[in-house]
C-alpha cells in the first residue's frame, strides 16, 4: 500500500487550544486532558501536539524535532545539519513505553542556530534559510522527516490517540504558555509517523479539522513559491499558504483569514465602501488561496494563536475565556473538562477569525 | 466531366406535403425549387436543415447520399471527392466551422469528474451560495500598503464576469450584425462579454461597452480610438485555433453597407488580414503593442493576447504573460471560423485540453500563473466541458459554435457561401432578416444561464461553492481510456488512482 | 421521585443503560457524553452539564430538560416529545425534525432547523430564545420555528446569513422587525399585526415562557416577522426536458 504522500488521505478530526494571555505556564497534561474528552472523534491513526514556550532554555533557537527510519538516514542528516547549521545540543526525545503507541521510529531533537557564513552565502535571511533547509531534508534524505522546526516550541506526534500520544511523550514534563491539539480520524491506514498533525514550519503550526474541496487548486498555487506538499494533506498545504502569505506577503493573520475564508461576494456587497473594497481586493489578488470544502482550524505561532472555521461554518468550533486564558475546541465539554466554570463561551461565525495574543510585556 | 456526386439526399414525405412552397422560399441555396411541383436540387443541399425546420407539416428530411465509391482503407470517399475537387476547381480547399477532427481525441469526453461523499459535503446550489462570478485581469506580484498600513488597491483593471463563460470572437462581415446584436444584448442580460472580432464595432452597439471585448487583429480594420475605449477589454489577436499561422480574407461581396463603413474599408473590395501581424515579429514587439493600446486607453482596460493552440503553446504563452498582456486566450484546435482552408483546419494546431494543461503547468512552473488570467476556446460544448477547462487551469472560457447554435446554426459548414439560411454568417438583407436579435438574445441567454445552473450543480457535487476553488484543481478529474503520455500533459489521474 | 446519577462517576456505557432503563432520571456532572435521550420514547430526564453530541436525537416522547449548554447535532430527526436546554445550542440543531418541541433559552449556532417537516398531527416546533447563525431553517419542509432576540437590542438582525434558503413550506418567525439580509425571492416576508400573533403564536409562547419561568406577555408584546415560502415560485424552470 501507499505511504502517505504517495495518496492523498482525506481525514476528520478533533482539535483543541489553550492559551494563556499573560503567559502563565500551562502543563502539557492539561491539553492532552481537553482532547482526550473527544475520543470519539479520532480514530487512533494519529494524535497531537504543538507547545509554545516550553524550551526558554534554548529560546533563541531553532528547535528540530526529527523522525528517522534507520540510523544510515540519522547519520546522513546529522552530517546535512552540522555543515549547516551549530548544533548546541542534541538528544533522544525521552518517551514513554506504552501498549498503545507502537512501532515508532527514532526520535530525535536538536537545538540549532544557522551557521553565519552560510547564511550569507545563501543571502537569505534566517528564517527562509532554515526552512529551505529543513524542506531540503524532508525531500531529500530517505527516512528522514523533520517535523518540528520552530524557535521556543515544539511539535509532538505519532500514530495513535491523543491522549496515549502524550503519555508516550511525557507531555506531563512540557510547559508553556500556549498548546494546540489534534485527533485524528484518517480514512485510510497511514501508519506513518510524518502524517499525523499538527504539521509546522518554523514556529507556525496548524491542526485542521475537516476536508477542503479546493485542495489541488491550493497545492498547485502554492507550490509555484517553492514549497513541495509531500503529505497531500490539507492540514500541510494550509500551514504553507499560511506560512507564504504571513511571512513572504506580509499580510496580517486577519487578512489570511479573509484570502482563505473568504466571504461571499454577496457578503461583501453588504460591507461598508472601505471594507467591501479591501476584502474584494484580496479576494481577486489571492483567489488561488480561497479554502472551500469544511474546514476548523488553530494555528499556533510565537505568541499567539489564531482560530478559524470556513466561511460555512461547516465544522464546529467554540471559544471559551477564563480570565486571561482562552480555550479552543471542537466541542464544548472538551473546554469544561479542563476549565468547569468559564467567564464566556461562544462560537464563532464561519470565516471570523479569533485572533489572541500575549500581553504586551510579556517575556516568554 | 462531373465527378463528385451529391452529399445530400432531400427527401419528402409526399402525403404530408401541402405545397405550400414554404421550402422553397427558405432555402438559400437553390437546392429546392418550384417547377410545377418540388424540385430537388441535391447537389446544392448542404443540410443545413432550414427547410426542415421551417416545413409546417415535417414532410422534409435530408439523408446522406448513400451512394459510395469503391471501399478503399486508405482512400475513404471524402479523400476521393477532394482530389475530384481540386482537380477540379485547382484551389485551396475551402471551409468553415470547427475541425470535425476524425480521428484526435476528444480529451473532454475522456475525463469524469468527481463528487463529495462523507469526508466532505455536496452543496445544493439552489439553497447554498454558490459563486460563480470570475474576475480576469493581472495581479501584481506583492501588495502594497500606505503609510498607515492599510493595503493600496494595485490590482490593475480586471474583468467582472457573473459567469466563467464568455462569447468568442466573431466579426461584423462574417456573422451579421443582428447575431452581434444578439451576443451584446445577452451578454448585457447574463453579465459576461461578447467579443466583436475583428471587424470593428457597429455603433449600433457602443452602448454595450461594458460588456465588449474589441478586437486588434493584424488587418486593424476599424480600430480608432473611439472604438478602443468602446469596450471593457482589448483583445490583440494573434491567430485563431481553426486556422493559426492563416490570415483572413473577408471577399468584396460582403463588403457592403454597414460592414464597409464599420471596417473602414471601400465597399466591393476584399478586406485581406495578414497572417502575422507586420509589426510584431517577435515578443518584445508584442510588448510594444500592449503597451500602446494601453497608452491609448489611460491604462483602464485589460489586454488580452489571444493565440491558437499549437506545438509550443507553452513558452509562448509564458512569453505573452510577460508582455504586459492581462489574459492569454488560448484557442483550440476545434475552434470555429467563417472561412479556412481544410488542411490548416484540420491538420493544424493541438485540442484545447492538451493545450490548456500545458499552460497552465508551465506557467506555474515559472511561477506566474497568478500573474496572468488564461481563457480557454474553441471546441467548448457544454457546461461540462467548461468545468473540465477550468479544473484543466483555464479562468474561464469562450464560446462561438455553441452560441451560434443557439441561434439556429446547424453546422452545414458553408459560413464561407455566404448564403447562410440562417441568416448568421451572412450579410444579404434578406437573410440577415431572418434572425431576431431579441429572439437570439433570449435563446443565448436561456443557453448561458442553463449551463451555468449546471456548473453550479457539478460544482455543488464536488463540495466547491466558488469557481476560484475549481481553478487548476485537477484532482477534480480522472482519465479514462487514455495513455500514460496523455494523463502526463494533462496532468490528471488516471480512474481508480 | 427519581433516579439520580452523576456522569462522572460512571462509564458511558453504563450512563446510557441507566438512562434507557429509568422514566426518571437526572444527571449530574454531565460532559461530552454522546447521544443521551436517543430514541427515547418517556418519561422524563434531566441532565445539568454539558451533554455531547446528538442529544435526544430520534427523541420518540417524554421530556428532556437539560441545564447548561448544548452541543452540535442535537434533536437530530426528533420524532416527538420535549427538549428544553436553558443554555446554549451548537450547530446543526434540529436537523430534519419532524414532530415535538424543542425550545432553547439561549443561542442556537449554524444550521438550526434545517429541514424540519411536518406530517399529518406531527408538527415539529423549534423556539431559540436569543439569536440563531446562519442557515436557519434551510430547505424548512414544514413545522415552526421561532427566534426571539429576547436579549437583543429592538430591531436587531436574529439570523446570520442565507436564512431561509430553499424554504418550501412551514413558518418562521423571527421576533424583530429586521428582515433577515438577502432573504430569497422565493419567500414572502411580512410583520404581523396583532390578531394574526394572537392566532399563530400565542399558545406557543405561552408554552416557551413557562418553560423558562418568562413573562409571556412581554415576548409577546414584540414585533414578529412572519416567513413563508411563496407559493408562485417554484424551481421547476431550472429543469429542461430533451
Amino acid at each position: 500500500m501507499m505511504k502517505e504522500g504517495e495518496v492523498r488521505i482525506p481525514s476528520g478530526c478533533a482539535i483543541c487550544g489553550i492559551f494563556s494571555r499573560d503567559g502563565s505556564q500551562i502543563c502539557g497534561d492539561r491539553i492532552a486532558h481537553a482532547i482526550a474528552l473527544m475520543h470519539n472523534r479520532s480514530n487512533g491513526l494519529g494524535g497531537g501536539f504543538a507547545g509554545y514556550g516550553i524550551y526558554p532554555q534554548y529560546r533563541d533557537h531553532y528547535a528540530l524535532h526529527i523522525f528517522y527510519d534507520s540510523l544510515k538516514s540519522r547519520e546522513e542528516t546529522e552530517r546535512f545539519l552540522d555543515s549547516h547549521f551549530d548544533i548546541i545540543n542534541l538528544s533522544k526525545i525521552p518517551v514513554r513505553q506504552t501498549d498503545q503507541i507502537t512501532d515508532p521510529p527514532l526520535i530525535w531533537r536538536y537545538f540549532v542556530s544557522p551557521l553565519v557564513h552560510k547564511i550569507q552565502d545563501s543571502q537569505l535571511e534566517e528564517n527562509e534559510y532554515t526552512a529551505r533547509c529543513m524542506i531540503r531534508i524532508n525531500n531529500l534524505i530517505e527516512g528522514a522527516y523533520v517535523f518540528s522546526c520552530g524557535k521556543n516550541m515544539g511539535v509532538f506526534k505519532a500514530v495513535g490517540y491523543p491522549e496515549d500520544v502524550a503519555r508516550f511523550y511525557r507531555l506531563e514534563d512540557y510547559s508553556g504558555y500556549a498548546w494546540t491539539a489534534h485527533g485524528r480520524y484518517p480514512t485510510n491506514t497511514p501508519g506513518w509517523w510524518g502524517g499525523a498533525h499538527p504539521f509546522a514550519l518554523l514556529d507556525l503550526s496548524v491542526v485542521h479539522n475537516g476536508e477542503i474541496s479546493s485542495y489541488d487548486a491550493n497545492r498547485r498555487a502554492v507550490e509555484m513559491y517553492d514549497y513541495k506538499c509531500n503529505l497531500l494533506t490539507d492540514t500541510e498545504v494550509i500551514t504553507y499558504i499560511l506560512d507564504y502569505l504571513t511571512r513572504k506577503e506580509k499580510l496580517t493573520l486577519e487578512e489570511c483569514a479573509n484570502v482563505i475564508a473568504a466571504p461571499f461576494w454577496s457578503t461583501i456587497a453588504l460591507k461598508d465602501g472601505q471594507e467591501a473594497a479591501r476584502l474584494a481586493y484580496l479576494r481577486k489578488m489571492y483567489s488561488s488561496f480561497l479554502i472551500t470544502g469544511p474546514f476548523s482550524i488553530l494555528v499556533g505561532f510565537t505568541g499567539g494563536m489564531m482560530a478559524l472555521n470556513d466561511r460555512l461554518k461547516l465544522r464546529s468550533l467554540v471559544v471559551g475565556e477564563k480570565g486571561r486564558t482562552v480555550y479552543f475546541s471542537s466541542e464544548e465539554a472538551a473546554i469544561r473538562a479542563v476549565e468547569p466554570e468559564l467567564d464566556r463561551i461562544w462560537a464563532p461565525a464561519g470565516g471570523q477569525p479569533v485572533i489572541v495574543t500575549l500581553d504586551e510585556g510579556v517575556r516568554i | 466531366m462531373n465527378l463528385i456526386p451529391s452529399r445530400y439526399r432531400i427527401n419528402l414525405r409526399k402525403e404530408e406535403c401541402i405545397q405550400c412552397r414554404r421550402c422553397t422560399r427558405e432555402c438559400s441555396f437553390h437546392a429546392i425549387e418550384f417547377r410545377g411541383g418540388l424540385v430537388f436540387n441535391h447537389e446544392k443541399c448542404v443540410d443545413c436543415q432550414r427547410c426542415v425546420a421551417m416545413c409546417p407539416r415535417d414532410a422534409l428530411y435530408i439523408t446522406k447520399n448513400e451512394n459510395r465509391f469503391a471501399c478503399h482503407a486508405v482512400y475513404s470517399t471524402e479523400a476521393l471527392k477532394e482530389i475530384y475537387r481540386q482537380s477540379e476547381a485547382g484551389g485551396v480547399l475551402l471551409s468553415s466551422m470547427g475541425s470535425p477532427g476524425r480521428t484526435v481525441p476528444i480529451y473532454f469526453d475522456h475525463l469524469l469528474l468527481n463528487a463529495s461523499q462523507v469526508t466532505n459535503p455536496s452543496i445544493d446550489p439552489l439553497r447554498e451560495p454558490m459563486e460563480t462570478r470570475t474576475f480576469i485581469g493581472r495581479r501584481p506580484e506583492h501588495v502594497e500598503r500606505d503609510e498607515v498600513g492599510r493595503l493600496i488597491d494595485n490590482l490593475p483593471p480586471h474583468l467582472e464576469l457573473q459567469t466563467p463563460i464568455m462569447f468568442s470572437a466573431m466579426s461584423y462581415g462574417a456573422v451579421s450584425l443582428n447575431v452581434q446584436r444578439a451576443l451584446a444584448m445577452a451578454a448585457a442580460r447574463t453579465g459576461t462579454c461578447f467579443n466583436c472580432g475583428e471587424g470593428g464595432l457597429h455603433e449600433s452597439l457602443y452602448q454595450y461597452a461594458a460588456n465588449t471585448i474589441v478586437q486588434v487583429a493584424s488587418g486593424r480594420f476599424g480600430v480608432h480610438e473611439t472604438y478602443l475605449n468602446s469596450a471593457s477589454a482589448i483583445e490583440i489577436k494573434i491567430g485563431q485555433g481553426a486556422k493559426p499561422g492563416i490570415g483572413g480574407h473577408l471577399t468584396g461581396a460582403k463588403i457592403i453597407g454597414d460592414v464597409s463603413k464599420t471596417r473602414m474599408v471601400p465597399e466591393g473590395i476584399d478586406a485581406i488580414s495578414p497572417a502575422p501581424h507586420h509589426d510584431i515579429y517577435s515578443i518584445e514587439d508584442l510588448r510594444q503593442l500592449v503597451s500602446s493600446l494601453k497608452e491609448a486607453t489611460g491604462y483602464r482596460k485589460p489586454v488580452i493576447v489571444k493565440v491558437a493552440a499549437v506545438h509550443n503553446i507553452a513558452p509562448i504563452a509564458s512569453g505573452i504573460a510577460r508582455s504586459g498582456a492581462d489574459i492569454i486566450t488560448i484557442d483550440g484546435f476545434r475552434g470555429g471560423t467563417g472561412a479556412a482552408p481544410m488542411r490548416i483546419r484540420d491538420n493544424v494546431g493541438l485540442p484545447i485540453e492538451l493545450a490548456i494543461a500545458a499552460v497552465d503547468q508551465r506557467l506555474r512552473d515559472e511561477k506566474i500563473r497568478d500573474r496572468v488570467s488564461v481563457i480557454a476556446s474553441g471546441g467548448i460544448r457544454n457546461s461540462t466541458d467548461v468545468v473540465k477547462a477550468i479544473a484543466l487551469g483555464a479562468d474561464a472560457v469562450s464560446v462561438g459554435t455553441a452560441a451560434l447554435c443557439a441561434l439556429g446554426c446547424h453546422l452545414c459548414a458553408s459560413c464561407h457561401s455566404g448564403s447562410c439560411a440562417w441568416g448568421i454568417a451572412t450579410q444579404k438583407p434578406e437573410l440577415v432578416d431572418r434572425l431576431d436579435p431579441e429572439e437570439g438574445a433570449e435563446r443565448l441567454c436561456n443557453l448561458i444561464s442553463a449551463w451555468t445552473s449546471e456548473i453550479k450543480e457539478i460544482m455543488g457535487g464536488m463540495g466547491i461553492n466558488s469557481i476560484e476553488a475549481l481553478r487548476g484543481n485537477r484532482l477534480a478529474l480522472r482519465a479514462v481510456g487514455l495513455n500514460s503520455r496523455e494523463l502526463a500533459v494533462l496532468g490528471v489521474k488516471y480512474g481508480g488512482e | 421521585m427519581s433516579v439520580q446519577v452523576n456522569a462522572s462517576q460512571v462509564d458511558e456505557r453504563t450512563l446510557k443503560d441507566l438512562i434507557e432503563s429509568e422514566s426518571n432520571i437526572e444527571v449530574t456532572g454531565c460532559l461530552g457524553q454522546r447521544y443521551l435521550g436517543v430514541a427515547r420514547k418517556c418519561g422524563q430526564l434531566r441532565i445539568t452539564g454539558t451533554p455531547g453530541n446528538g442529544l435526544a436525537s430520534y427523541l420518540d416522547g417524554g421530556e428532556i430538560y437539560v441545564h447548561g449548554n448544548v452541543q452540535d447535532a442535537v434533536a437530530d430527526t426528533m420524532n416527538d416529545g420535549f427538549l428544553a436546554v436553558d443554555g446554549n445550542a451548537g450547530d446543526a440543531l434540529c436537523y430534519a425534525m419532524r414532530g415535538g418541541r424543542v425550545f432553547i433559552r439561549g443561542n442556537a449556532g449554524y444550521r438550526a432547523g434545517v429541514h424540519m417537516k411536518a406530517y399529518r398531527e406531527r408538527q415539529s416546533i423549534l423556539v431559540i430564545g436569543g439569536r440563531a447563525g446562519s442557515f436557519l431553517g434551510e430547505y424548512l419542509a414544514g413545522g415552526t420555528i421561532a427566534v426571539l432576540g429576547l436579549d437583543c437590542p429592538a430591531g436587531s438582525q436574529l439570523t446570520g446569513y442565507f436564512c431561509a434558503n430553499g424554504m418550501y413550506a412551514g413558518s418562521i418567525y423571527l421576533r424583530t422587525t429586521a428582515r433577515p439580509v438577502g432573504l430569497s425571492d422565493k419567500l414572502s416576508c411580512h410583520l404581523m399585526d396583532g390578531e394574526e400573533k394572537k392566532a399563530k403564536l400565542e399558545g406557543l409562547i405561552r408554552d416557551y415562557a413557562s418553560a423558562f419561568s418568562l413573562d409571556a406577555q412581554q415576548i409577546l408584546s414584540g414585533p414578529f416577522l412572519s416567513i413563508e415560502a411563496d407559493p408562485h415560485k417554484s424551481y421547476r424552470q431550472l429543469y429542461a426536458t430533451l
